[in-house]
């Protein structure tokens, strides 16, 4: 039951085979079991929320959604009215929204179930999850491995079926490389494509909110209910809500798929690197065309980026002052003192640390040699995106040079930052891209990249379905959660 | 590029956080690291290039000015741990 697919589980109340609340509690009751060993929520709510309940089971009878009844988290970034939004931050610890955001609300009105708020990466700043003041999540295939960030809660939570799916964000790869250490589908669509309203900003340009779940079938589903133009967001994407069309067959017939060898051929993980190459067999054993292709300034993407989203951070983490919101600090005698105090109180040492680098990429006589250069290079990289889908449909590649590391690993910062360089250059460019499991290697399970041209979600999210139609990595659990 | 400590202090006030004096050292090392890592931006040629700020033709969208009987005074007062009825509290800014 707790390893079937969202469609399965639609299928099971609308036959009232089981009953929303039947359905809810059995993940709240096992979230509420391993969220001691997995820390994946930072907030489990005391119970079912019986208006959710009443509205899903009401949506059940109608024959409305097929989410109806899905229980699920949001990353604890999302606004959740009347609930705790932390961030995962002592800035943010007592916050209460006054509203729900757009992704919460369209996913409410399916009538989908939230049982609590994920564990990250405090602000979204992190690959590992260990930045996050309410402590580091355990991978569930590895309690003493990272699950990867910054949506590692999300991403552990439903590893461990605490949660059939569960929201995400991703900046330079917080949905998909996660999802490729705990060994679960994690999209994170075209720029745009979800509404940013409510979703506490870290760079606001690359921001943006996705799916995780064990397939690409279920992450789909949600990802479509969270889609469509929003008036109260000005960076959302003046387009209609994308419609789902899964594939029938996994005939792979007529697709043209880029591959970048010399991304692969990089790979120091002998394990990573023949599995990515097997993902890679399969679609051209199932008709694909392989295309070789090239993105020649995608090596500068990393030091881009790392200019670009701290100097973004460091205008949004502005708002925090300590006044209006957030962590006021008990000791100031003036206005100033109690701006940095509370700042400096609240906020942790990664973000302090990405607020600097940020303000310094801003200042006199760094902006135009660092965050304008940054900018240059990033038309560069999203140019040499539009060359190469003038040639492909889609793009295949490894989505982290490394397995899930070992927590406390990683102490040189520059070194975690160096190992987003797959899941940057498609997130500068804003284009839609998903990780899906492809195997384990050592025992921890490996994801392939896919990244699709602007818009084309589908095309991604079929690729993936196909492959998951005839392969089982998606649905394999860590033993101890089984 | 690498900074020293006065830079560090002036980074740091400009970004209104406080640095403890036993994490100055520390904080200065690790800033110039990642200093060092996104210098190489400067390798690329980019004369010829317009900057990219935003993925999307994102254009600011104005709506019109109408004038609206709603508040939300109550509720947002309410975020903040330190106000009264219609203020936010602070510390004497006029001696």
């Amino acid at each position: 039951m707790i390893n079937i697919s969202i469609r399965e589980m639609s299928e099971m109340l609308q036959t009232k085979k089981i009953s929303v609340q039947e359905l809810c509690s059995l993940y709240y009751d096992r979230a509420r079991a391993f969220n001691e060993q997995t820390n994946a929520l930072i907030t489990l709510y005391p119970e079912l929320c019986a208006a959710e309940i009443m509205h899903a089971q009401e949506t059940v009878k109608s024959g409305g959604s097929v989410l109806a009844g899905i229980p699920l988290v949001h990353k604890d970034l999302f606004c959740t009215k009347g609930k705790k939004t932390t961030c995962a931050s002592r800035m943010l610890e007592n916050f209460i929204s006054p509203y729900d955001a757009t992704v919460v609300k369209k996913l409410k009105t399916q009538g989908m179930v939230t049982l609590g708020k994920a564990n990250m990466d405090e602000f979204a700043m992190g690959s590992s999850n260990e930045h996050s003041a309410f402590g580091i999540v355990n991978n569930p295939w590895s309690h003493q491995r990272v699950p990867g960030g910054s949506s590692g809660g999300s991403a552990a939570a439903v590893a461990a079926r605490m949660v059939p799916v569960a929201t995400g964000t991703d900046t330079g790869g917080s949905i998909r490389q996660p999802a490729a250490f705990c060994g679960i589908t994690g999209i994170k669509p075209s720029y745009g494509r979800v509404s940013r309203y409510g979703m506490v900003a870290f760079a606001s340009s690359l921001d943006q909110g996705g799916v995780l779940a064990p397939s690409a079938d279920d992450c789909a589903l949600v990802l479509s209910a969270m889609t469509g133009h929003d008036a109260l967001d000005s960076t959302s994407a003046n387009q209609p809500q994308w419609q789902w069309r899964k594939p029938e067959s996994p005939d792979m017939r007529g697709l043209k798929v880029g591959v970048i060898s010399s991304w692969i051929d990089s790979l120091q993980d002998e394990g990573i690197k023949q599995l990515t190459l097997q993902g890679i067999e399969y679609f051209k054993n199932n008709g694909a065309e392989i295309i070789e292709i090239e993105l020649p300034h995608a090596e500068l993407a990393v030091s881009a980026y790392y200019i670009l989203a701290p100097a973004e951070c460091s205008s949004n983490l502005s708002r925090f002052d300590g006044v209006r919101f957030g962590h006021q600090t008990a000791q100031a005698e003036n206005l100033e003192a109690l701006y940095r105090q509370s700042r400096s109180e609240g906020f942790g040492e990664e973000v302090q640390k990405r607020i600097m680098i940020g303000t310094w990429a801003l200042s006199s006589g760094y902006y135009d040699a660092y965050y304008l250069q940054a900018q240059k290079v990033r038309r560069m990289i999203s140019d040499d995106f539009k060359q190469a889908f003038a040639q492909v449909d889609v793009m295949a590649c490894p989505v982290s040079p490394e397995l899930a590391f070992k927590q406390g690993e990683k102490s040189d910062g520059v070194s975690m930052y160096q190992a987003d360089q797959f899941t940057i250059p498609a997130s500068l460019a804003g284009l839609p891209c998903l990780s899906m499991p492809i195997g384990f290697s050592q025992g921890l399970p490996v994801g392939l990249q896919l990244i699709g041209n602007y818009f084309d979600e589908q095309t991604i999210l079929s690729i993936a379905d196909k492959y998951q139609q005839q392969t089982d990595h998606h649905l394999k659990m860590p033993e101890a959660y089984l | 590029m690498s900074i020293n400590r006065k830079e560090l202090e002036e980074i740091a006030a400009l970004a209104q956080l406080n640095i403890p004096e036993h994490q100055i050292e520390q904080i200065t090392a690790s800033l110039n690291q990642v200093m060092q890592m996104i210098a190489h931006v400067n390798q690329a040629d980019t004369s010829l290039v317009e900057p990219m700020a935003h993925p999307n033709d994102a254009w600011q969208i104005i709506r019109t000015d109408e004038v609206t009987d709603t508040t939300h005074k109550t509720d947002l007062l309410k975020l903040s741990s330190h106000a009264d009825d219609d203020h936010y509290l602070v510390p004497k800014v006029i001696e």
